[in-house]
């Protein structure tokens, strides 16, 4: 899961990392308040999870109570690149000499935790690892030997900060992997990075995502999960706990296994057509599964047709097929459904299904021929509304 | 042959007192895997459907000669569950659970590594491994594989391996052994490993490989096809469509920037002289094509 700044910076300050002194609101009357509290000039920062806010006039520094009030009311409700602002961060201004790049994040190649640092910070580190490779100093680090005092001195020499930067810098750094390991973050970065006039290192910014399959360990993790964007089919899906990834599409997807629902999703647009999302429903197909589906499936205004792919493994034919008519009978479909079921004891749920068959529930005996049934049922009724 | 596992595979499993454990260790000891223990620590002496409860690993492998793990206990516990299992001397470990955090996974791939280097972990979050006729450790049906070879299969994805074995299966070709390694940011064994296992395997005679979206997994593995591996690969990778920055159900399966995109994978193995199905069935019958030509 993905934190907005706000979030990041508690989640840094909770480990020791020096950010600025600030608060996030949803008002403006609040941001002035904070303003006044921590004292003039601040900052008004957009909290979006979308790069180029600063651009977007997002983030505006304020030298007075009206000021800021102007600002956060210009902010608040904002749109950036589609994402509306309900949060703005109000923080005291800062100095900066100088602005650098840190991050870890796990290396799947390596199969080893990645140290990025470098003395060009503030821009996209895709943009300074493209341009300017020499300018990213790299670390690898063994999760079972974890990094040391010394190697982070070594790695801070290599990445040619001012010098006046290294103490707090290596300090920083220490901080930030024990947060990123300690916390289970998929993502730590800090850009930029920065060194004040007076020789202080610290965090201007904080873009942290953190694994999922780590809330067993932090159960304090379920607060940011309420406030994970997700569109409303999205949400839907999340609160019956499916797999469900929302495109553009018309043609509804349910499928068995996560790879078996990302192909799903190829060969219909193979064929011609467009998904309308990517569900899994993981490994069986019972009815309260399936039904819970087709509700998420069906809240879709876009869904012409839906296409059903299930592979029978230990789950047997006749108990997907029994699964799936009894979801029909709890969940009022508006869309023809096309069924492709295999597997074990495909045959026998075939049977089942055939005495049920009509225009609005049809079967097709490969995921190919399937897909191309679909797509066919959803570009016909694609003329007539809902 | 088979690779990994075989008739004489004597497998102790963990977790076996719990409700997916009981399960799947009765299907696959009904498949005629030599299922030979479990382990719960505070039911050692116990037996679950005759299979006798040692309290860890290493006890199960003095009484029985198990040579190989295989884990279905849940997350939080699946770290020090491997640690038991290495520590208790099998060589195998299979890790069925799902969810288990990444950083637990790189810690183990690491520690496994240096301290107990013959060690092999297959997962977490993998379907397991089937050798058909001889052994099934984990959670395929066992009946859609069809024994003797001359394929080999190696998958990242669960339902797409049972539609790899299913449309070979359906074409009458046997399989020798199909190995999930699992959707998760780090397994434990790579592409890679298996490859060049079935490579070293005299009855593998053709190699199927279905990977998807996300890390660079399928592209080290279009190296080693090129450089190291003289049977035919047939490939196919699922999320072409996929966009980027969302998770496509396994942790793994993500593209982000721009790294990782089905697109780049079929492009290196086409380049490493692998044939590229665009989906699993044209993935199977380019294999139909090959095992004929054999």
């Amino acid at each position: 899961m993905d934190l907005f700044e706000y979030q990041g910076k508690k989640w840094f300050a909770q480990y020791g990392i020096p950010v600025s002194d600030g608060d996030a609101v949803t008002t403006v009357d609040e941001a002035v308040a904070v303003a006044e509290r921590i004292g003039f000039p601040v900052v008004v920062k957009a909290q979006v999870q979308v790069g180029g806010r600063g651009k977007a006039g997002g983030i505006k520094l304020a030298s007075d109570a009206a000021e800021t009030r102007a600002h956060a009311s210009n902010i608040l409700g904002m749109d950036i690149k589609g994402h509306r602002v309900d949060v703005v961060w109000v923080e005291k201004a800062s100095d900066i000499a100088e602005e650098y790049y840190a991050s870890f994040t796990l290396d799947r190649a390596a199969k080893l935790h990645l140290g990025m640092l470098s003395a060009q910070g503030g821009v996209e580190i895709e943009v300074v690892a493209e341009n300017d490779p020499d300018a990213l100093a790299k670390i690898h680090i063994d999760p079972v030997d974890g990094l040391t005092e010394q190697q982070c001195r070594e790695w801070v020499g290599a990445a040619k900060l001012n010098l006046d930067a290294t103490e707090g810098a290596v300090d920083i750094l220490m901080k930030l992997y024990t947060a990123y390991v300690d916390g289970d973050a998929d993502l730590a970065e800090i850009n930029p990075l920065i060194l004040t006039p007076d020789g202080r290192v610290h965090a201007l910014d904080a873009k942290v995502s953190l694994d999922d399959n780590s809330v067993f360990r932090h159960p304090e993790y379920k607060e940011y999960d309420a406030t994970q964007l997700r569109d409303a089919r999205e949400a839907m899906a999340h609160e019956r706990n499916l797999q469900y990834v929302g495109l553009e599409g018309s043609v509804g997807i349910i499928a068995n296994g996560a790879g078996l629902a990302m192909s799903t999703v190829d060969i219909v647009s193979q064929v011609g057509g467009a998904p309308a999302n990517f569900l899994d429903i993981g490994g069986g197909a019972n009815a309260d599964v399936m039904a819970g589906a087709l509700e998420v499936i069906n809240s879709d205004k876009n869904v012409r047709s839906i296409f059903i792919n299930i592979f029978g493994g230990i789950t047997k034919g006749e108990e997907v097929a029994n699964g799936i008519l009894q979801a029909l009978e709890r969940v009022d479909i508006d869309s023809p459904i096309v069924i492709r079921l295999d597997g074990t004891n495909a045959d026998e749920g075939r049977e089942i299904l055939s005495a049920h068959l009509s225009d609005a529930l049809q079967m097709q005996p490969t995921m190919l021929e399937a897909a191309r049934k679909a797509v066919e049922l959803a570009a016909a009724s694609s003329g007539g509304g809902k | 042959m088979s690779i990994f596992v075989d008739e004489n595979t004597k497998v102790v499993y963990q977790g076996l007192t719990g409700s997916q454990g009981r399960f799947y260790g009765k299907i696959n000891r009904e498949y005629g895997t030599q299922v030979v223990a479990g382990t719960n620590p505070k039911k050692a002496g116990e037996e679950v459907d005759g299979v006798p409860i040692f309290a860890n690993v290493g006890d199960a492998v003095r009484a029985t000669g198990a040579d190989a793990s295989c884990v279905f206990i849940p997350a939080p516990g699946v770290r020090d569950a491997v640690i038991d299992a290495a520590e208790g001397g099998v060589k195998l470990i299979i890790v069925i659970t799902e969810g288990v955090p990444a950083h637990d996974e790189a810690w183990l791939f690491n520690k496994l590594r240096r301290d107990f280097p013959d060690v092999r972990l297959l997962g977490p979050n993998c379907p397991g491994i089937i050798s058909p006729g001889k052994a099934n450790i984990g959670i395929t049906a066992g009946h859609i594989a069809k024994p003797g070879g001359p394929v080999g299969i190696v998958s990242r994805s669960g339902t797409l391996t049972y539609q790899a074995l299913y449309e070979l299966q359906q074409k009458g070709i046997g399989v020798t052994t199909c190995v999930g390694i699992g959707g998760d940011p780090v397994p434990g064994t790579s592409f890679i490993d298996c490859l060049s296992a079935f490579e070293d395997d005299p009855e593998t005679k053709a190699v199927m490989m279905f990977g998807e979206i996300g890390g660079t997994s399928e592209e080290e593995a279009a190296e080693f096809i090129k450089s190291s591996m003289s049977k035919p690969v047939v490939s196919y990778i699922a999320g072409v469509t996929a966009p980027p920055g969302k998770k496509m159900g396994h942790a793994g399966a993500i593209v982000s920037g721009g790294k990782g995109t089905a697109a780049a994978k079929m492009d290196a193995l086409r380049e490493a002289g692998v044939l590229v199905g665009m989906n699993p069935t044209e993935a199977g019958e380019l294999m139909a094509k090959v095992v004929a030509a054999l």
